[in-house]
């Protein structure tokens, strides 16, 4: 069916053009029944993209090889999840997951605010249309995932580094964030648009953007741990461009989650807030013209493209109109108030947001600089991860730490000795931290050595909030400590929900110190029967076999582990051959300690005919905790993003009493 | 082939239809304007934001100081002001508000939901 699938792609173009004229004009001209058909045109364009994915869907499922979409991402032996997966692991089917979501998120978002800020939402309509309207007309005239072509006995297969689960959850996720954060952008040009600047864009997007701020932090986790047990070269982050170009917008985001709170409490900020959201959106479309545009060299680049000069082009334009916009109503982005003192929370939260602003700008440098180079030189000189690595360093650090001293504060101006009585504890067990790893031999990596003391700091000020929040809730009458601790979490998520993310980041910085600054790696060529030691481990080559799977032939070598003299078992690395597709893959061996968070990491990089193989070893301490924080991450975002219902009944009584009913 | 085609002519009819229902509920409204704020609706939003953050702060202020977060002098040196800021929004707002029924004067002044 994919006449159904074109045609309802067709549909969704038509309405997303319409939103956008009869928004725009329904704003204009201040008519309701116009405005209210061009919301519903709004909602009918995720419906009708619904039918089209359903097509494509059903023609994955059914391995139907006319469309040409199915015949190059799937095959017959491919497993039904990694079929499924292939709606979002081709550019087409992606794109079309991208207007899915797209208008998905529009209706939803249009339809939970109209209750309270109706007539804002009034010119947020054409704003979701617009940006619904390109990606319409890209698969619909660009990249149609319903091409047909006379159907193949087989299809091309899927590249074998996508045949992981994590590819299942990972690309969507990504998608969720990039997508998501077109929800403030909506908002906050319709703001810019209808003039209505106060409070009431900043509450309808701040969930939207932590939502789409937590499926980019959790969807990069897992492209992370993808790329550590999948792709085989020993890390979890090289500093890919395309993986940049997740990172980029997650930084952006994270200011805006901070600088927020600035604006709400303080009324200040508004010019910086409103930026920040057009350059997460930007940055968030950047993101999908350089995965998709063939400009940079990445594993995850789709194939060179047609699409690329669209995607310049629809930047190119966003950007512009934004900043004219912004330039237009900075008369009303004033702000009332102003920094009372350099030492105050909204000044922490500010040099937090510039460290983060800092190293935004700093990665994309080191995205366009082979483009920037290239078209002065005539050569793409790229920049290597010590670029990449000094920066998170110079701005990282710091960052770490403020996010100890941020949250306890006071707002608008703190006195030294409050600063002095707040902070005795904390840093009291950040420097016995650092004494004893110090004299522990950490030493050897001096940023390392930072790292740790900073992430005591932190660890402390969150122990130190939570503890002294239970005991005041203990204080107002709770009648058990229990008690008291959830009812210091329900009565404000979004302030202990922050500290739980908190508590994730200083979780990842003792990953990624550990697992970077104080590893170890050992190659050799190994033949039956020989070892090899490293970081405490000997191991063993015992065997090599060789088995058939669905859609592979796997190799793998087995090695016996011991540490010291008690025995670990056995660990295989080897490759897939993958028959269809006819690559091959580095297929890893893993084992993790649990109680210590350590990895031993083997790679078998060649396997010769006489059955030596070359082994690359690696031992990464606290490497886990990497993957712990993903967890813990997601469990403070969900606390964070609960939904207030004191606060909905608060934002509709506060319309009523201006003039905005609630009900029509 | 036909099958498709015909779904799709029918999905692109409910299209159509969802797209016009507004004109084909109300074909001849009392209004067809927007409700749009005047300017004494804006400016009494405006006063509104920043009762609520004013309030809002000095809760926040009062726990921090409950907790140790804040000590006795940064409390001090801030909750007059902040007080202060409240007291203001919430003067405004009864200058600013629209006239109230003679008979429910107790209501004067207070702000919405019998919040204090």
């Amino acid at each position: 069916m994919p006449e159904l699938g074109r045609a309802a792609l067709v549909v969704t173009l038509g309405l997303a053009v319409y939103a956008l004229v009869a928004g725009a004009m329904a704003a204009h001209l201040g008519r309701r029944r116009l405005a209210q058909s061009a919301q519903n045109a709004l909602v009918a364009a995720f419906f009708s993209t619904l039918v089209a994915s359903l097509v494509l869907v059903a023609a994955l499922l059914r391995h139907d090889f006319s469309f040409a979409y199915v015949a190059r991402t799937t095959s017959e032996a491919l497993p039904t999840g990694y079929t499924l997966s292939a709606f979002w692991g081709g550019q087409e089917g992606s794109l079309l997951l991208w207007l899915l979501i797209l208008t998905g998120f529009g209706a939803t978002a249009v339809r939970l605010n109209r209750r309270w800020a109706r007539d804002l939402i009034v010119w947020v309509v054409p704003v979701f249309a617009a940006v619904a309207t390109f990606f319409a007309f890209l698969v619909v005239a660009i990249a149609s995932p319903f091409v047909t072509q006379a159907a193949p006995p087989d299809g091309a297969g899927m590249t074998p580094s996508l045949q992981n689960p994590y590819m299942l959850a990972h690309p969507p996720l990504l998608y969720l964030g990039y997508v998501g954060l077109t929800v403030p952008f909506a908002f906050a040009l319709g703001a810019l648009l209808s003039g209505r600047l106060d409070e009431r864009w900043l509450i309808a997007t701040r969930r939207w953007t932590l939502f789409a701020w937590t499926a980019l932090g959790i969807g990069q986790l897992l492209g992370a741990h993808w790329a550590y047990v999948e792709v085989g070269w020993g890390g979890y982050y090289a500093w890919d461009p395309v993986e940049n170009a997740a990172l980029m917008p997650w930084l952006a985001a994270t200011a805006f989650l901070h600088s927020v709170m600035i604006q709400e409490k303080r009324g200040m900020l508004r010019v910086w807030n409103v930026l920040l959201v057009i350059l997460a959106f930007s940055l968030s479309l950047f993101g999908t013209f350089l995965t998709r545009s063939g400009v940079v060299n990445s594993i995850h680049s789709f194939t060179q493209s047609s699409i690329g000069p669209w995607f310049l082009a629809f930047i190119a334009v966003t950007v512009a109109v934004s900043l004219a916009l912004v330039f237009w109503r900075l008369p009303l982005l004033r702000s009332p108030t102003k920094l009372e003192s350099p030492i105050s929370r909204e000044a922490a939260f500010l040099y937090n947001n510039l460290l983060l602003l800092a190293l935004c700008l700093a990665i994309l440098w080191g995205v366009v600089y082979p483009m920037v180079s290239e078209a002065i030189r005539g050569e793409a000189v790229v920049l290597g991860r010590s670029y990449y690595d000094f920066f998170l360093r110079a701005f990282g650090l710091p960052l770490l730490l403020l996010m100890g001293i941020g949250p306890l504060i006071a707002w608008r101006k703190a006195s030294l000795r409050s600063l002095a009585t707040t902070f005795r504890w904390p840093t009291l067990v950040a420097l016995s931290t650092g004494a004893v790893l110090l004299a522990l031999g950490a030493g050897s990596s001096i940023p390392g050595l930072v790292a740790y003391t900073f992430s005591a700091f932190v660890a402390a000020t969150i122990v130190m909030e939570f503890a002294r929040g239970t005991r005041a809730r203990k204080a107002l009458g709770a009648t058990s400590w229990i008690g008291a601790f959830s009812s210091l979490m329900a009565r404000n998520r979004r302030r202990y929900g922050g500290y739980v993310v908190h508590a994730s980041i200083v979780l990842l910085a003792i990953g990624i110190t550990g697992s970077s600054a104080f590893d170890s790696v050992k190659e050799a060529k190994l033949t039956r029967g020989e070892s090899l030691a490293i970081g405490g481990y000997t191991l063993v080559y015992r065997s090599l076999d060789e088995r058939q799977s669905a859609n592979a032939t796997e190799v793998r070598a087995t090695l016996g582990v011991q540490r010291g003299d008690k025995d670990l078992g056995t660990l295989e690395a080897g490759k897939n051959a993958y028959t269809i597709e006819q690559q091959v893959s580095n297929e890893v061996g893993i084992r993790s300690d649990k109680l210590t968070g350590e990895d031993l990491f083997v790679i078998a990089e060649q396997i010769d005919a006489d059955g030596s193989v070359y082994f690359r070893v690696f031992v990464k301490p606290l490497v886990n905790f990497i993957w712990l924080a993903g967890l813990v991450f997601l469990l403070g975002s969900v606390i964070t993003l609960w939904p207030d219902g004191k606060e909905q009944r608060r934002l509709v009584a506060r319309a009523d009493e201006v003039g905005l009913p609630a009900t029509r | 082939m036909t099958t498709a085609l015909l779904l799709a002519a029918a999905l692109a009819v409910v299209c159509v239809v969802a797209v016009a229902l507004p004109f084909l509920r109300e074909p001849d409204p009392e209004t067809d304007a927007l409700d749009e704020l005047d300017e004494g609706e804006r400016r009494r939003l405006a006063l509104l934001e920043e009762r609520d953050r004013a309030l809002s702060a000095l809760k926040e202020l009062e726990f921090d100081h409950r907790t140790g977060t804040i000590n006795d002098q940064d409390y001090r040196e801030q909750v007059g002001p902040l007080r202060r800021e409240a007291a203001a929004a919430l003067q405004a707002l009864v200058r600013d508000a629209p006239d109230q029924p003679k008979e429910a004067p107790d209501r004067q002044g207070r702000p919405v939901n019998g919040r204090t």
